[in-house]
């Protein structure tokens, strides 16, 4: 049960990202949503790789005799979190150029396209 | 955005350059610890986003120039594509420079071992190319915001 | 060095290391951006082309990377490979195929039609970028580097819509729109690559393919690939995204949007054909792809009607014959397990599909195109403000009726091949689904009847007096286009045969995709 812990911990996380996402009209908010499914995914990588009472994967000086925990996930988790830089980083600024175009940055306004 | 309180300015003349340090060391340890390229230059880059805070946008844009920064962009990026082609005698990526007596070009141990930080072929030379990049991202992703947010509130307050 | 060894990765590298010197060069010259990128993407398009002959010839081939030798994918005696892999058949060579003329044109056409913004070497970049995720969806043989490749085509795509949008809102609400979608499917994407590689420790397609036992998580992550891989293709329920994101972009990039879709639509096949193959419940899963079908096309077209907006009532059209795709190559999955029923129809069933990708990327890259001229040209976009423009703009009005023609399946064009493959083998499977196709194609040539008349015919209109014909590099992207159309309009049955067959077999049959990699184990 005590091991389940994260899995549950990430299933709250994409809960909680996808609700943010459908109820909040604050783009900002919106933005916060994805940060929050991206957290969510990343915590599910990295939890694939563990193994009970192993220590971290690296040879320089480490003690003889122990188990390590997988490297290929936190790769992976790596890659995924530059990724989401990039994404925050571009969701903001086109935030930013709606609200120098449109004044306000609530959903319920910003629907010029429609039909 | 405005600049902060004399005790700021002064903390941040001390750390600043201990923090750029330190990312340096990440980067270019990253083959035998954990850290590397991408690691190494957030850091840096969140000392530029010290400056930044600080010191207020329009006092930081005399000393952190958004076209240097954009230039290394562009520097690290053609490094890192020129490092992947110049294995292509081979196959593309593949890593020239290990166990050859060159460059990072001692024969790395199998197992546990003190480092050696010569060790790793062309692997240092990516994440330095990377590391390069991303700090150089950093800062022009955070100047390019910060003018924007000032644009806006000059229409704000007008 | 042996060259042809490794053109798969130089299609990918050339346009990479082109986008990063596009902005150093643009310090110095601005006109040299524009043309180093149109030399890169001819140098892809001719090593696609000398790469497609080579896998029509030989076969399948895989490429490693930072291995001893190109094609060593299990080094010293492992059983599954380690290093990251291309892996290019005949499917994805004809994906690759379509991505390299299309980005080609786009970027010969852009050459007059973006000169008048700024920031025009950061455009070149992300074309150049863009064009090397599409690639890269294509070729790879990895699940990850998929992922990887799907962020940077998304993350390009949204920066290119959003171009516009200094100057006015609408791009800048459109790319938010996109970002949104196209996070949370690449966000989707992820998870299911980890559930596969919970399951297995394996990261690569075809090591995954011969391992697969459809257990629960299988299940699960089958769930969540289908409906997001089709929602950044543009299927009905989720296809909201698209009339905005494809009527704010500039036009060219609104043709290259075309083909990053269909490169997701590409990736959901590969999944569900190659990666699952026979082991899951083919008619369930085959059926829920035909119901997306039938909803994009109906839909699409009924929405079209309606539009004002040239550019939107294409977008709604192009959700619409992706629904064709859907449906052709649905049907061909509905009967994977019966032998029998996949000689008589399935296999033709998936020929049109297929083949129906390539002629959608041409015609509606040329209709969209033509849109782009009449932009420039007049400064709208709104139907009811144009009219008489046939007098002014000649050329222009015939590429727009070839275009007009090939959507709406009138024989000539190459429209009419592929529709005609989907109604014969849909009608065996089942009448009502061919019946509903053959009626959302005569709405398509209503609406397209709508434009011509709105746009080109009718008196000339004062207010467009100095309107001109577009300039010269404008005219030839859209002729060779043109040329590309009816050639495959009259000789179908040669692109059939050489090119659509080989694709779909190599999709049916899943162990010519595993041996190439594992051996044949």
């Amino acid at each position: 049960m005590i091991g389940n812990l994260p899995y549950i911990a990430v299933a709250i996380f994409i809960g909680l990202g996808i609700y943010t996402l459908m109820f909040k009209k604050n783009l900002i908010k919106i933005a916060i949503g994805v940060c929050l499914i991206e957290n969510g995914v990343n915590l599910f990588l990295i939890t694939l790789g563990y193994k009970k009472g192993a220590i971290a994967p690296i040879y320089t000086q480490a003690p003889s005799g122990q188990a390590m925990v997988l490297p290929t996930p936190q790769a992976l988790t790596l890659t995924s979190i530059v990724i989401g830089i990039a994404t925050t980083a571009l969701i903001l600024s086109v935030a930013m150029m709606i609200y120098k175009h449109y004044g306000t940055l609530d959903t319920d306004q910003v629907r010029r396209l429609r039909g | 955005m405005k600049e902060m309180s004399r005790i700021v300015k002064t903390v941040t003349n001390f750390v600043y350059g201990f923090i750029i340090i330190f990312g340096f060391y990440i980067i270019a340890h990253g083959h035998l610890t954990p850290g590397g390229g991408f690691q190494g230059g957030a850091v840096v880059g969140s000392a530029f986003a010290l400056l930044l805070v600080s010191y207020g946008s329009l006092n930081s844009n005399k000393f952190l120039k958004k076209d240097i920064f954009s230039l290394f962009e562009n520097f690290g990026l053609t490094l890192f594509i020129v490092l992947g082609f110049s294995g292509l005698g081979i196959t593309f990526f593949y890593n020239f420079l290990a166990n050859s007596g060159s460059w990072f070009g001692d024969a790395a141990v199998i197992g546990i071992n003190p480092g050696d930080m010569n060790t790793g072929g062309v692997i240092p030379l990516m994440n330095i190319a990377v590391g390069l990049e991303v700090l150089s991202a950093f800062g022009v992703i955070l100047l390019t915001m910060a003018r924007g947010a000032e644009f806006t509130k000059k229409k704000e307050n007008s | 060095m042996n060259l042809s060894n490794h053109i798969p990765i130089l299609i990918i590298a050339i346009p990479l290391l082109a986008a990063f010197l596009v902005p150093l060069i643009g310090r110095i010259n601005k006109k040299a951006t524009g043309i180093l990128t149109t030399l890169a993407l001819s140098v892809s398009l001719i090593f696609t082309i000398a790469l497609a002959v080579k896998i029509l010839t030989v076969g399948p081939q895989v490429y490693v990377f930072g291995a001893t030798s190109p094609s060593l994918t299990l080094p010293s005696g492992l059983k599954f490979p380690i290093r990251i892999m291309l892996q290019i058949d005949a499917m994805s060579i004809f994906m690759g195929l379509i991505t390299a003329v299309i980005s080609f044109f786009g970027a010969i056409y852009s050459l007059s039609f973006i000169k008048k913004y700024d920031g025009v070497d950061k455009y070149y970049s992300l074309l150049l970028l863009l064009t090397v995720g599409m690639f890269g969806m294509e070729f790879t043989g990895d699940i990850f580097n998929f992922f990887v490749f799907l962020e940077i085509a998304s993350i390009a795509s949204v920066a290119l819509i959003s171009f516009r949008g200094v100057d006015y809102g609408e791009p800048a609400e459109a790319g938010f729109k996109y970002m949104m979608v196209s996070s949370i499917s690449a966000l989707m994407v992820l998870f299911a690559v980890g559930i596969f590689y919970g399951q297995y420790d394996l990261l690569n397609f075809a090591a995954i393919a011969s391992m697969i036992k459809y257990s629960q998580l299988d299940k699960i992550a089958l769930g969540l690939l289908i409906p997001v891989l089709a929602m950044k293709a543009g299927a009905v329920p989720m296809h909201m995204w698209t009339p905005d994101a494809y009527s704010e972009a500039p036009a060219p990039i609104t043709m290259i949007l075309v083909a990053a879709s269909q490169a997701s639509l590409y990736a959901l096949f590969r999944i569900v054909f190659s990666l699952y193959n026979i082991s899951l419940n083919a008619l369930t899963v085959g059926w829920i792809i035909i119901i997306f079908g039938l909803l994009s096309m109906f839909i699409g077209v009924t929405m079209a009607i309606v539009q004002k907006d040239i550019k939107r009532l294409m977008a709604y059209h192009a959700v619409s014959q992706t629904g064709y795709m859907l449906l052709g190559v649905g049907v061909g999955l509905a009967v994977l397990a019966n032998p029998v029923a996949l000689q008589k129809y399935g296999i033709t069933a998936m020929e049109g599909g297929i083949f129906h990708i390539m002629n959608h990327a041409m015609y509606k890259g040329l209709l969209f195109l033509t849109a782009g001229a009449l932009f420039f040209r007049t400064g709208t976009r709104d139907l009811n403000k144009m009219g008489g423009l046939a007098h002014y703009m000649k050329y222009t009005t015939i590429f727009f009726i070839i275009g007009a023609a090939a959507i709406a399946g009138l024989p000539p064009f190459n429209g009419f091949a592929s529709k005609l493959l989907i109604y014969e083998s849909v009608y065996r499977f089942n009448p009502l689904l061919s019946i509903i196709a053959m009626v959302v194609s005569i709405l398509t040539l209503a609406s397209f009847v709508k434009v011509f008349h709105s746009a080109f015919l009718g008196p000339k209109l004062p207010q467009f007096k100095e309107v001109k014909e577009v300039p010269r590099s404008m005219v030839f992207a859209m002729a060779v286009l043109s040329c590309i159309i009816i050639f495959f309009g009259l000789f179908p049955d040669l692109i059939v045969k050489n090119l659509v067959h080989p694709a779909v077999m190599s999709l049916i049959e899943q162990l010519q995709y595993t041996g190439t990699v594992l051996g044949g184990m």
